[in-house]
């Protein structure tokens, strides 16, 4: 694999976290290049989900830098992150059952009606934000659900990750975040959701995957980032590297001794 | 399938043959299901049907029972009756959306009234009195919605808390004295306003009623049109969710119960309308009044989901149900006995129509 000679998008350098006396990071480095997925793996206790709750601002690390696009970047609230177009698909899905889809695309986000009705009235503008969720959900080729307006509740849990996918892609200008995607999911609707993931990638938009499922992120992603006791121990080329090796690294097993990159 | 000397780009078979399967993932079946299921499914997505069914039901039943009750006289006395129970309620509902309550309203109206009543009889100009009682309302709901979000209490602790710390703040600013009909009449007529009405033959159309029927129509645009209004149904149906989406839950639950004290400061005036004076212990029950109608209403108490025009119609049943069994010369005690028989029966309907969604 040839080293990146681009600039990553977003990076993380010297990230410390603790949780009490227990520490979740430890010095946590991370880059994300242009246009890749990433995949983002580790043992149960790592210091994964920490490591991502930082970089999408739900955690704020105690040390330690983060840039993206060049710039560095301070995340207080996920809020802070959505503003720098980062989006996140989290695990749990973030969404809100008795809203409707488009409701739960723009949560946080409503568009207003112009003139006096939006900026006095407050007046969301639901015509304009239906059309948007619909056409985004178009687009990823999601439109069998059909009625924009149904709650959320209603939906299968394929159904429901595809939505929040498309929210993501929709808003997540610069990165999108997913969160063991495929981790809830029946075999059918996995393939589904990475499907989905390589339709985002295809718009230009760079993705981290972070998830359990090895074939799933030997599949998709173009580098995989082992986390290891609260920090990064290596990036691997999915092309050169087997899923046993990754495990062993994942675990201790076996250290890296021909690394694509130093950590 | 780990281990082979090439690396793993392929899935396994069984994967690979999923190409061949269906791929929609996103597919839906109109559940043609029996009668049943399809009316659980109007109701669930109109929840305001039954309180309005029910409350069709009752009014024909009592006037059948007690043809009195379907004269213009009582029905409009019903709704003298309810106008602050029906404000109060809308304050309730916006609460318990965010999976709340608020024991405290009771409290906070009397305690604004008083405010109000004191300064306007004092001489202080009327639009400053009522301003310094709505003032005062909105003051003592932003202390519910500080506890609540800053330090993170359960609701029913806090304003099972503040209920007592207002009730005592009440005692003492008024002296348990009251302020009497004559002097309000004397010195702030004003302050009655919300007690006068509309004549339409035996009927009075109070001002209180319709200044009812506006606050609900502005609530309701308020919690469906504006993203604040969504924001407060996300809250309560997924805080987690909310926050993750970019939500600032916080200034979001601070404000719900800041709103709910305007209302409630707001109330005071036309609580005075109403009574006509303004008594230290007045309001007593309307805590629980206030809950009764939202509940009756179709606002579930786990929050997200509920109507304001369902607590308004709530808070209408108790009094036709109130109204209506005393025309029929029935006791005290078997009115309380019908509106407890109808919040367990609304509250039985609400988790029978949510287990219809899953």
């Amino acid at each position: 694999m040839t080293e990146p000679t681009v600039a990553p998008i977003l990076s993380a350098r010297g990230l410390m976290k603790r949780y009490g006396t227990v520490v979740a990071m430890n010095g946590a480095d991370f880059d994300l290049y242009p246009g890749e997925i990433l995949g983002v793996i580790g043992d149960n206790g790592a210091g994964k989900s920490t490591l991502i709750k930082a970089l999408s601002g739900a955690v704020t690390p105690d040390h330690g830098t983060m840039t993206l696009d060049g710039a560095e970047v301070q995340f207080r609230s996920p809020e802070d992150a959505r503003r720098a177009g980062i989006e996140t698909v989290y695990q749990t899905l973030a969404m809100s059952p008795a809203l409707s889809i488009a409701e739960n695309m723009f949560l946080g986000r409503e568009w207003r009606k112009p003139g006096f009705l939006g900026s006095v009235l407050r007046m969301t503008d639901r015509a304009r934000m239906n059309a948007f969720a619909r056409e985004k959900l178009n687009d990823l080729g999601l439109m069998t659900i059909q009625d924009i307006g149904q709650a959320v509740e209603t939906l299968s849990g394929g159904q429901r990750q595809g939505v929040a996918v498309a929210r993501a892609a929709a808003f997540g200008s610069k990165v999108v975040i997913l969160d063991e995607p495929t981790a809830a999911l029946g075999v059918k609707e996995s393939r589904r959701v990475l499907d989905l993931i390589k339709d985002v990638r295809a718009r230009g938009i760079p993705i981290i995957l972070i998830s359990h499922n090895m074939p799933h992120v030997f599949e998709v992603c173009d580098r995989v980032h082992v986390h290891r006791l609260g920090r990064r121990l290596c990036v691997i080329d999915p092309k050169r590297h087997s899923m046993s090796d990754a495990v062993a690294y994942m675990t201790g097993a076996k250290l890296p001794d021909d690394l694509d990159e130093a950590a | 399938m780990s281990g082979q000397e090439a690396p793993t780009k392929t899935i396994s078979d069984f994967e690979a043959r999923l190409s061949q399967a269906d791929k929609a993932v996103a597919q839906f079946e109109q559940d043609d299901l029996g009668l049943l299921h399809r009316i659980r499914g109007i109701l669930r997505r109109n929840p305001t049907l039954i309180p309005a069914t029910v409350l069709l039901i009752s009014v024909l039943g009592f006037g059948i029972v007690a043809p009195r009750f379907l004269g213009m006289g009582a029905l409009s006395t019903v709704l003298q009756q309810v106008t602050v129970t029906g404000f109060i309620a809308i304050a309730q509902t916006i609460v318990i959306l965010t999976a709340g309550i608020d024991l405290s309203v009771g409290e906070i109206l009397v305690l604004s009234s008083l405010v109000m009543g004191n300064l306007a009889v004092s001489g202080t100009p009327l639009p400053i009195a009522i301003l310094a009682g709505m003032a005062c309302g909105t003051a003592m709901g932003l202390f519910n919605g500080i506890l609540v979000a800053k330090i993170k209490l359960p609701p029913f602790i806090v304003t099972l808390g503040t209920y007592s710390i207002f009730r005592a703040l009440k005692l003492w600013y008024s002296g348990s004295e009251s302020i009497r009909n004559a002097d309000i009449e004397a010195q702030a007529p004003g302050l009655l306003f919300f007690g006068n009405g509309i004549k339409l033959g035996a009927a009075t159309i109070t001002y209180g009623g319709i200044m009812l029927l506006i606050l609900a129509a502005i609530a309701w645009y308020v919690l469906n049109r504006t993203a604040w209004g969504r924001h407060v149904h996300a809250l309560g149906d997924d805080p987690d969710a909310a926050m993750l989406s970019g939500i600032r839950t916080d200034r979001t639950l601070i404000s719900v119960y800041a709103v709910a004290g305007l209302i409630c400061g707001f109330t005071a005036w036309v609580a005075i309308g109403r009574v006509g004076s303004v008594s230290p212990i007045g309001f007593e029950n309307i805590n629980l009044g206030s809950i009764t109608a939202v509940v009756i209403g179709g606002t579930s108490l786990f929050g997200g989901r509920g109507s304001i025009v369902g607590s308004v119609l709530g808070a209408i049943i108790v009094g036709v149900f109130v109204t209506g069994l005393s025309l029929a010369g029935v006791d005290d005690y078997w009115q309380m006995f019908a509106a407890g028989s109808l919040v367990i029966i609304a509250v039985a309907l609400d988790q029978y129509l949510r287990r219809a969604s899953q």
